[in-house]
């Protein structure tokens, strides 16, 4: 267990080295100066000279690479050129918004995915199957904006209950703030489950035809005590799996939700620090994803080792 | 009023008919077997009586536990009387238990549900019934896990669960097909004996005869749905009035014509060694402790020496997990030894390169047990059979390859019109000659078998034999044949190896080692084999 647990942490560190090489590499091919792309073309040279000490961008590739990760390591993000603040402290800010948005995503595609999985595996090929799945086909083929246009359509303009976007900010209390984030989760979930829903069913199909299943019905065990408590925590290591990958989606899905919603969020802040060419915001909250993604994998490849007995003992 | 009583049983499923107007009967601390090849509906007699069956299955006729009519129960119903009336035992005891829950837990569930037992109450009868069936708790702890047991101790957890509740009336489907001689003779014991104790009604399915002959009261035929003869079992298999029975009862013991008048009678050979095996070992890493610490490696096989003649047709014989695979892989190298040497033609193998090994190959063809899972579904047999090709010196040509491909498939009895299908159009046995069309397409000298036949009904077990003999007696190949099914090794081999813990403990001709074996690896294996002739000479002599 211990050296499991060591050889996935090792793998997740050396992730994220390596990405690290990447986001910064791209900066680093990204034409002409960066200190130039990101004041435009009528800047000074003076100005221009003067951001690029403010970046550090003197000194050789390597050199300035162990600098910038250095401080990444320290959490010293920079100075955003735009809002002319550390970064750290924009990030902290908009990770109030991002951070709770994802999570309740991410239980809400889970409450939705795994009931529905759950019943259609449990009627397979009867009409209740066909007519869940075929909804979860949809939920895929339709990009997560197009649900957020019609969520506020429904809930915002039609029947008033929710806002249509903004947020309130948690100063205004819970309650204000969490109906804010209401529909671009539920936007943001509705995908999510209908990928893990297909998932559910597909690794319950397969569990329901393994032998241990008859065993468990040869005990006398009645069929939903079966499903629940033999089948269920079998299927969930694929469905983890998936959930684990899928974060990254999530994430990403974020940018565009947090664009439709008025939401003041992570995705919002890169999307607006792309468009200013603010680079040292926009490779800080990349870094971030990429740290939120790699870390959500080894909770994932650390869940195996809780649920799987066999991982347990070996390496 | 018998216990269970089956009458005009009938069983479709979709469009296909399973079974047609069966009868039978068990009672009270009664063993009935029922037989049949695969295919015959055993499995499904089984599942109907308990209510298991797949959703497209339609059955008519009755089936009577104690008077009442199974087919009619709900489902309720039915989980009430499953777990604790009827019990059952399945085939594959590696995949029959929930890899994620402990066997404490998985014993005890069905004790909480039917009894209403609580907590402590459970674990104390799943103590019981664990000890009872060889699993002692200071040995095999209530917490472990299914992963941490072997095939034997996994399907005697099974067997607790199936007996928790000293269930009336017990259902064992083929329960030791995939253990070795050794296991399924203490795995019987324990059901004879569990019979014995609680007065259960045993229904034991088997393909196996030998097994049927030593354990059953009463025997039922069933083939292709229909039940062929049904009576006392030491009668109808010794009597064997129905031709069925009496095939059945002939491809179980089959010896091949031509090794009967052929057999070599002497270790020595005139001839220079095939395969010469030096003081051959292979270690495997031990489990990693933590970070830095490895466990003590294991020795899966421990200075192992042997030759093999020309023409030469040798058992490897042992019990699971004895080495025997390990040594043939070794062999075939596929896998390099810790310590030792193997000469093939007297040429060394051990270290040589692959291209090195190329000439070697093509003198070395391999066997496997599963003819089902040893071919890519989606090529064609020609392509399948012409695989081993690219080992000669020069490639032949696409029509060569064909010429070579029908050949090959010739000489295992199939026709040209096999080339142009797929591995699924083919029966097991089959199947089975396709492989060995494959083994013998480059003309080998040494054919590494390993378990070829142990997949097999044994009427086609029978044929496949008498194609190994062929083989050897036309193409002079060499074999070494892996198994732990001593029959096989009498009616094939010339000479045996007894392998035991990875050291081979015993070897000699065939007949010799077996009638009289001397080690006491050999003497456990020919002990606890199924013998029919012995079993029912036995039966008749206690009948009177």
């Amino acid at each position: 267990m211990t050296a499991y647990l060591a050889k996935r942490l090792a793998i997740a560190a050396i992730t994220l080295a390596l990405a690290s090489v990447v986001v910064f590499a791209v900066l680093e091919i990204v034409p002409g100066d960066p200190a130039r792309v990101m004041l435009g073309m009528n800047a000074s040279e003076a100005q221009v000279e003067q951001l690029r000490q403010q970046m550090g961008l003197d000194g050789g590739p390597v050199q300035r690479y162990l600098h910038w990760a250095g401080n990444l390591l320290s959490l010293d993000f920079g100075r955003s050129y735009t809002y002319s603040v550390p970064v750290i402290d924009l990030v902290t800010e908009r990770l109030a918004v991002s951070l709770p948005l994802a999570l309740i995503a991410l239980a809400l595609s889970t409450a939705i995915a795994i009931p529905v999985g759950l019943y259609a595996a449990s009627r397979r090929g009867k009409t209740g199957d066909v007519i869940s799945m075929g909804a979860a086909q949809l939920g895929v083929a339709v990009p997560n904006f197009w649900f957020a246009l019609l969520l506020v359509y429904l809930f915002a303009v039609w029947l008033r209950w929710l806002p249509a976007g903004g947020f309130p900010g948690w100063g205004a209390g819970i309650w204000p703030a969490l109906k804010a984030l209401m529909l671009p989760a539920l936007a943001l979930a509705l995908p999510q489950a209908a990928i893990l829903a297909r998932v559910t069913r597909s690794a319950l199909v397969d569990v329901l035809s393994e032998d241990y299943i008859r065993t468990a019905r040869a005990k006398g065990m009645p069929w939903r005590r079966v499903l629940w408590g033999h089948a269920l925590r079998n299927a969930l290591i694929p469905v983890v799996t998936i959930m684990g990958l899928q974060f990254a989606f999530l994430l990403a899905g974020t940018i565009i939700i947090e664009n439709v919603f008025y939401l003041p969020g992570l995705g919002r802040l890169i999307f607006q620090a792309i468009t200013q060419r603010d680079l040292i915001v926009v490779e800080s909250v990349v870094m971030l994803l990429v740290a939120t993604v790699i870390a959500v994998n080894l909770i994932v490849d650390l869940s195996y080792a809780l649920v799987d007995p066999r991982l347990r003992h070996r390496t | 009023m018998s216990l269970l009583e089956i009458e005009n049983l009938s069983l479709s499923i979709g469009a296909v008919p399973v079974l047609s107007d069966v009868d039978l009967s068990v009672e009270q601390g009664e063993i009935v077997a029922l037989v049949g090849e695969s295919g015959s509906g055993k499995s499904m007699t089984a599942l109907t009586v308990m209510q298991l069956l797949p959703h497209a299955a339609r059955t008519s006729g009755r089936v009577l536990l104690d008077g009442a009519n199974l087919l009619e129960a709900s489902e309720e119903h039915m989980c009430t009387l499953r777990g604790d009336d009827i019990g059952m035992v399945f085939q594959e005891p590696m995949t029959a238990l929930n890899p994620l829950k402990t066997i404490g837990e998985q014993v005890a569930e069905g004790i909480r549900w039917h009894a209403r037992a609580s907590r402590a109450e459970a674990e104390e009868r799943t103590r019981r019934i664990l000890d009872r069936v060889g699993l002692p708790e200071a040995k095999f702890p209530l917490s472990r896990y299914p992963h941490e047991l072997s095939g034997g101790q996994r399907q005697r957890v099974v067997i607790a669960i199936a007996c928790a509740l000293k269930p009336r009336l017990l259902i064992a489907d083929e329960p030791t097909t995939a253990l070795d001689v050794v296991l399924q003779a203490q795995v019987l014991d324990l059901l004879r004996d569990l019979v014995a104790e609680n007065r259960m009604g045993l229904l034991l399915i088997s393909h196996d005869l030998a097994v049927v002959a030593d354990m059953a009261d009463r025997i039922t035929i069933l083939r292709n749905g229909q039940v062929m003869e049904d009576g006392e079992a030491a009668q109808v298999l010794s009597v064997r009035t129905h031709p069925y029975t009496r095939q059945l009862a002939q491809a179980s013991t089959h010896v091949p014509e031509i090794r009967a008048a052929a057999a070599h009678n002497t270790l020595d050979s005139p001839q220079a060694p095939l395969l010469v095996v030096q003081n051959l070992t292979r270690d495997y890493p031990g489990r990693r402790l933590s970070l830095l610490r490895r466990g003590a490696p294991t020795r899966a096989v421990d200075d192992v020496s042997f030759s093999i003649a020309p023409g030469r047709s040798v058992a490897l014989v042992g019990r699971s997990g004895c080495g025997k695979s390990t040594l043939a892989r070794m062999v075939l190298a596929l896998d390099r030894p810790t310590a030792g040497e193997i000469r093939f033609r007297g040429e060394t193998l051990t270290g040589r390169s692959e291209v090195e090994l190329k000439p070697a190959r093509r003198d070395m063809q391999v066997v496997f047990q599963d003819p089902y899972g040893s071919f890519d579904p989606r090529q064609k047999v020609v392509k399948l059979v012409t695989e081993p090709l690219h080992l000669l010196e020069k490639s032949p040509s696409r029509a060569e390859r064909r010429d070579m491909a029908a050949a090959a498939l010739a000489e295992v009895g199939l026709g040209p019109d096999a080339l142009d299908r797929y591995p699924h159009e083919f029966s097991g046995g089959q199947r089975q000659r396709i492989s060995i069309a494959r083994a013998i397409i480059t003309r080998p000298r040494l054919v590494v078998a390993d378990e070829p036949v142990s997949a097999l009904d044994v009427s086609i077990r029978a044929q496949i034999l008498d194609l190994f003999a062929d083989l050897n007696a036309r193409l002079g190949i060499a074999y070494l044949f892996i198994t732990h099914d001593l029959t096989v090794a009498r009616a094939i081999t010339d000479e045996v190896m007894v392998m035991e813990e990875g050291r081979v403990v015993e070897r000699g001709l065939t007949h010799a080692v077996l009638d009289n074996p001397q080690s006491g690896a050999a003497q456990e294996l020919v002990s606890a084999a199924p013998d029919l002739k012995r079993a029912l000479e036995r039966r008749l002599r206690e009948q009177g």
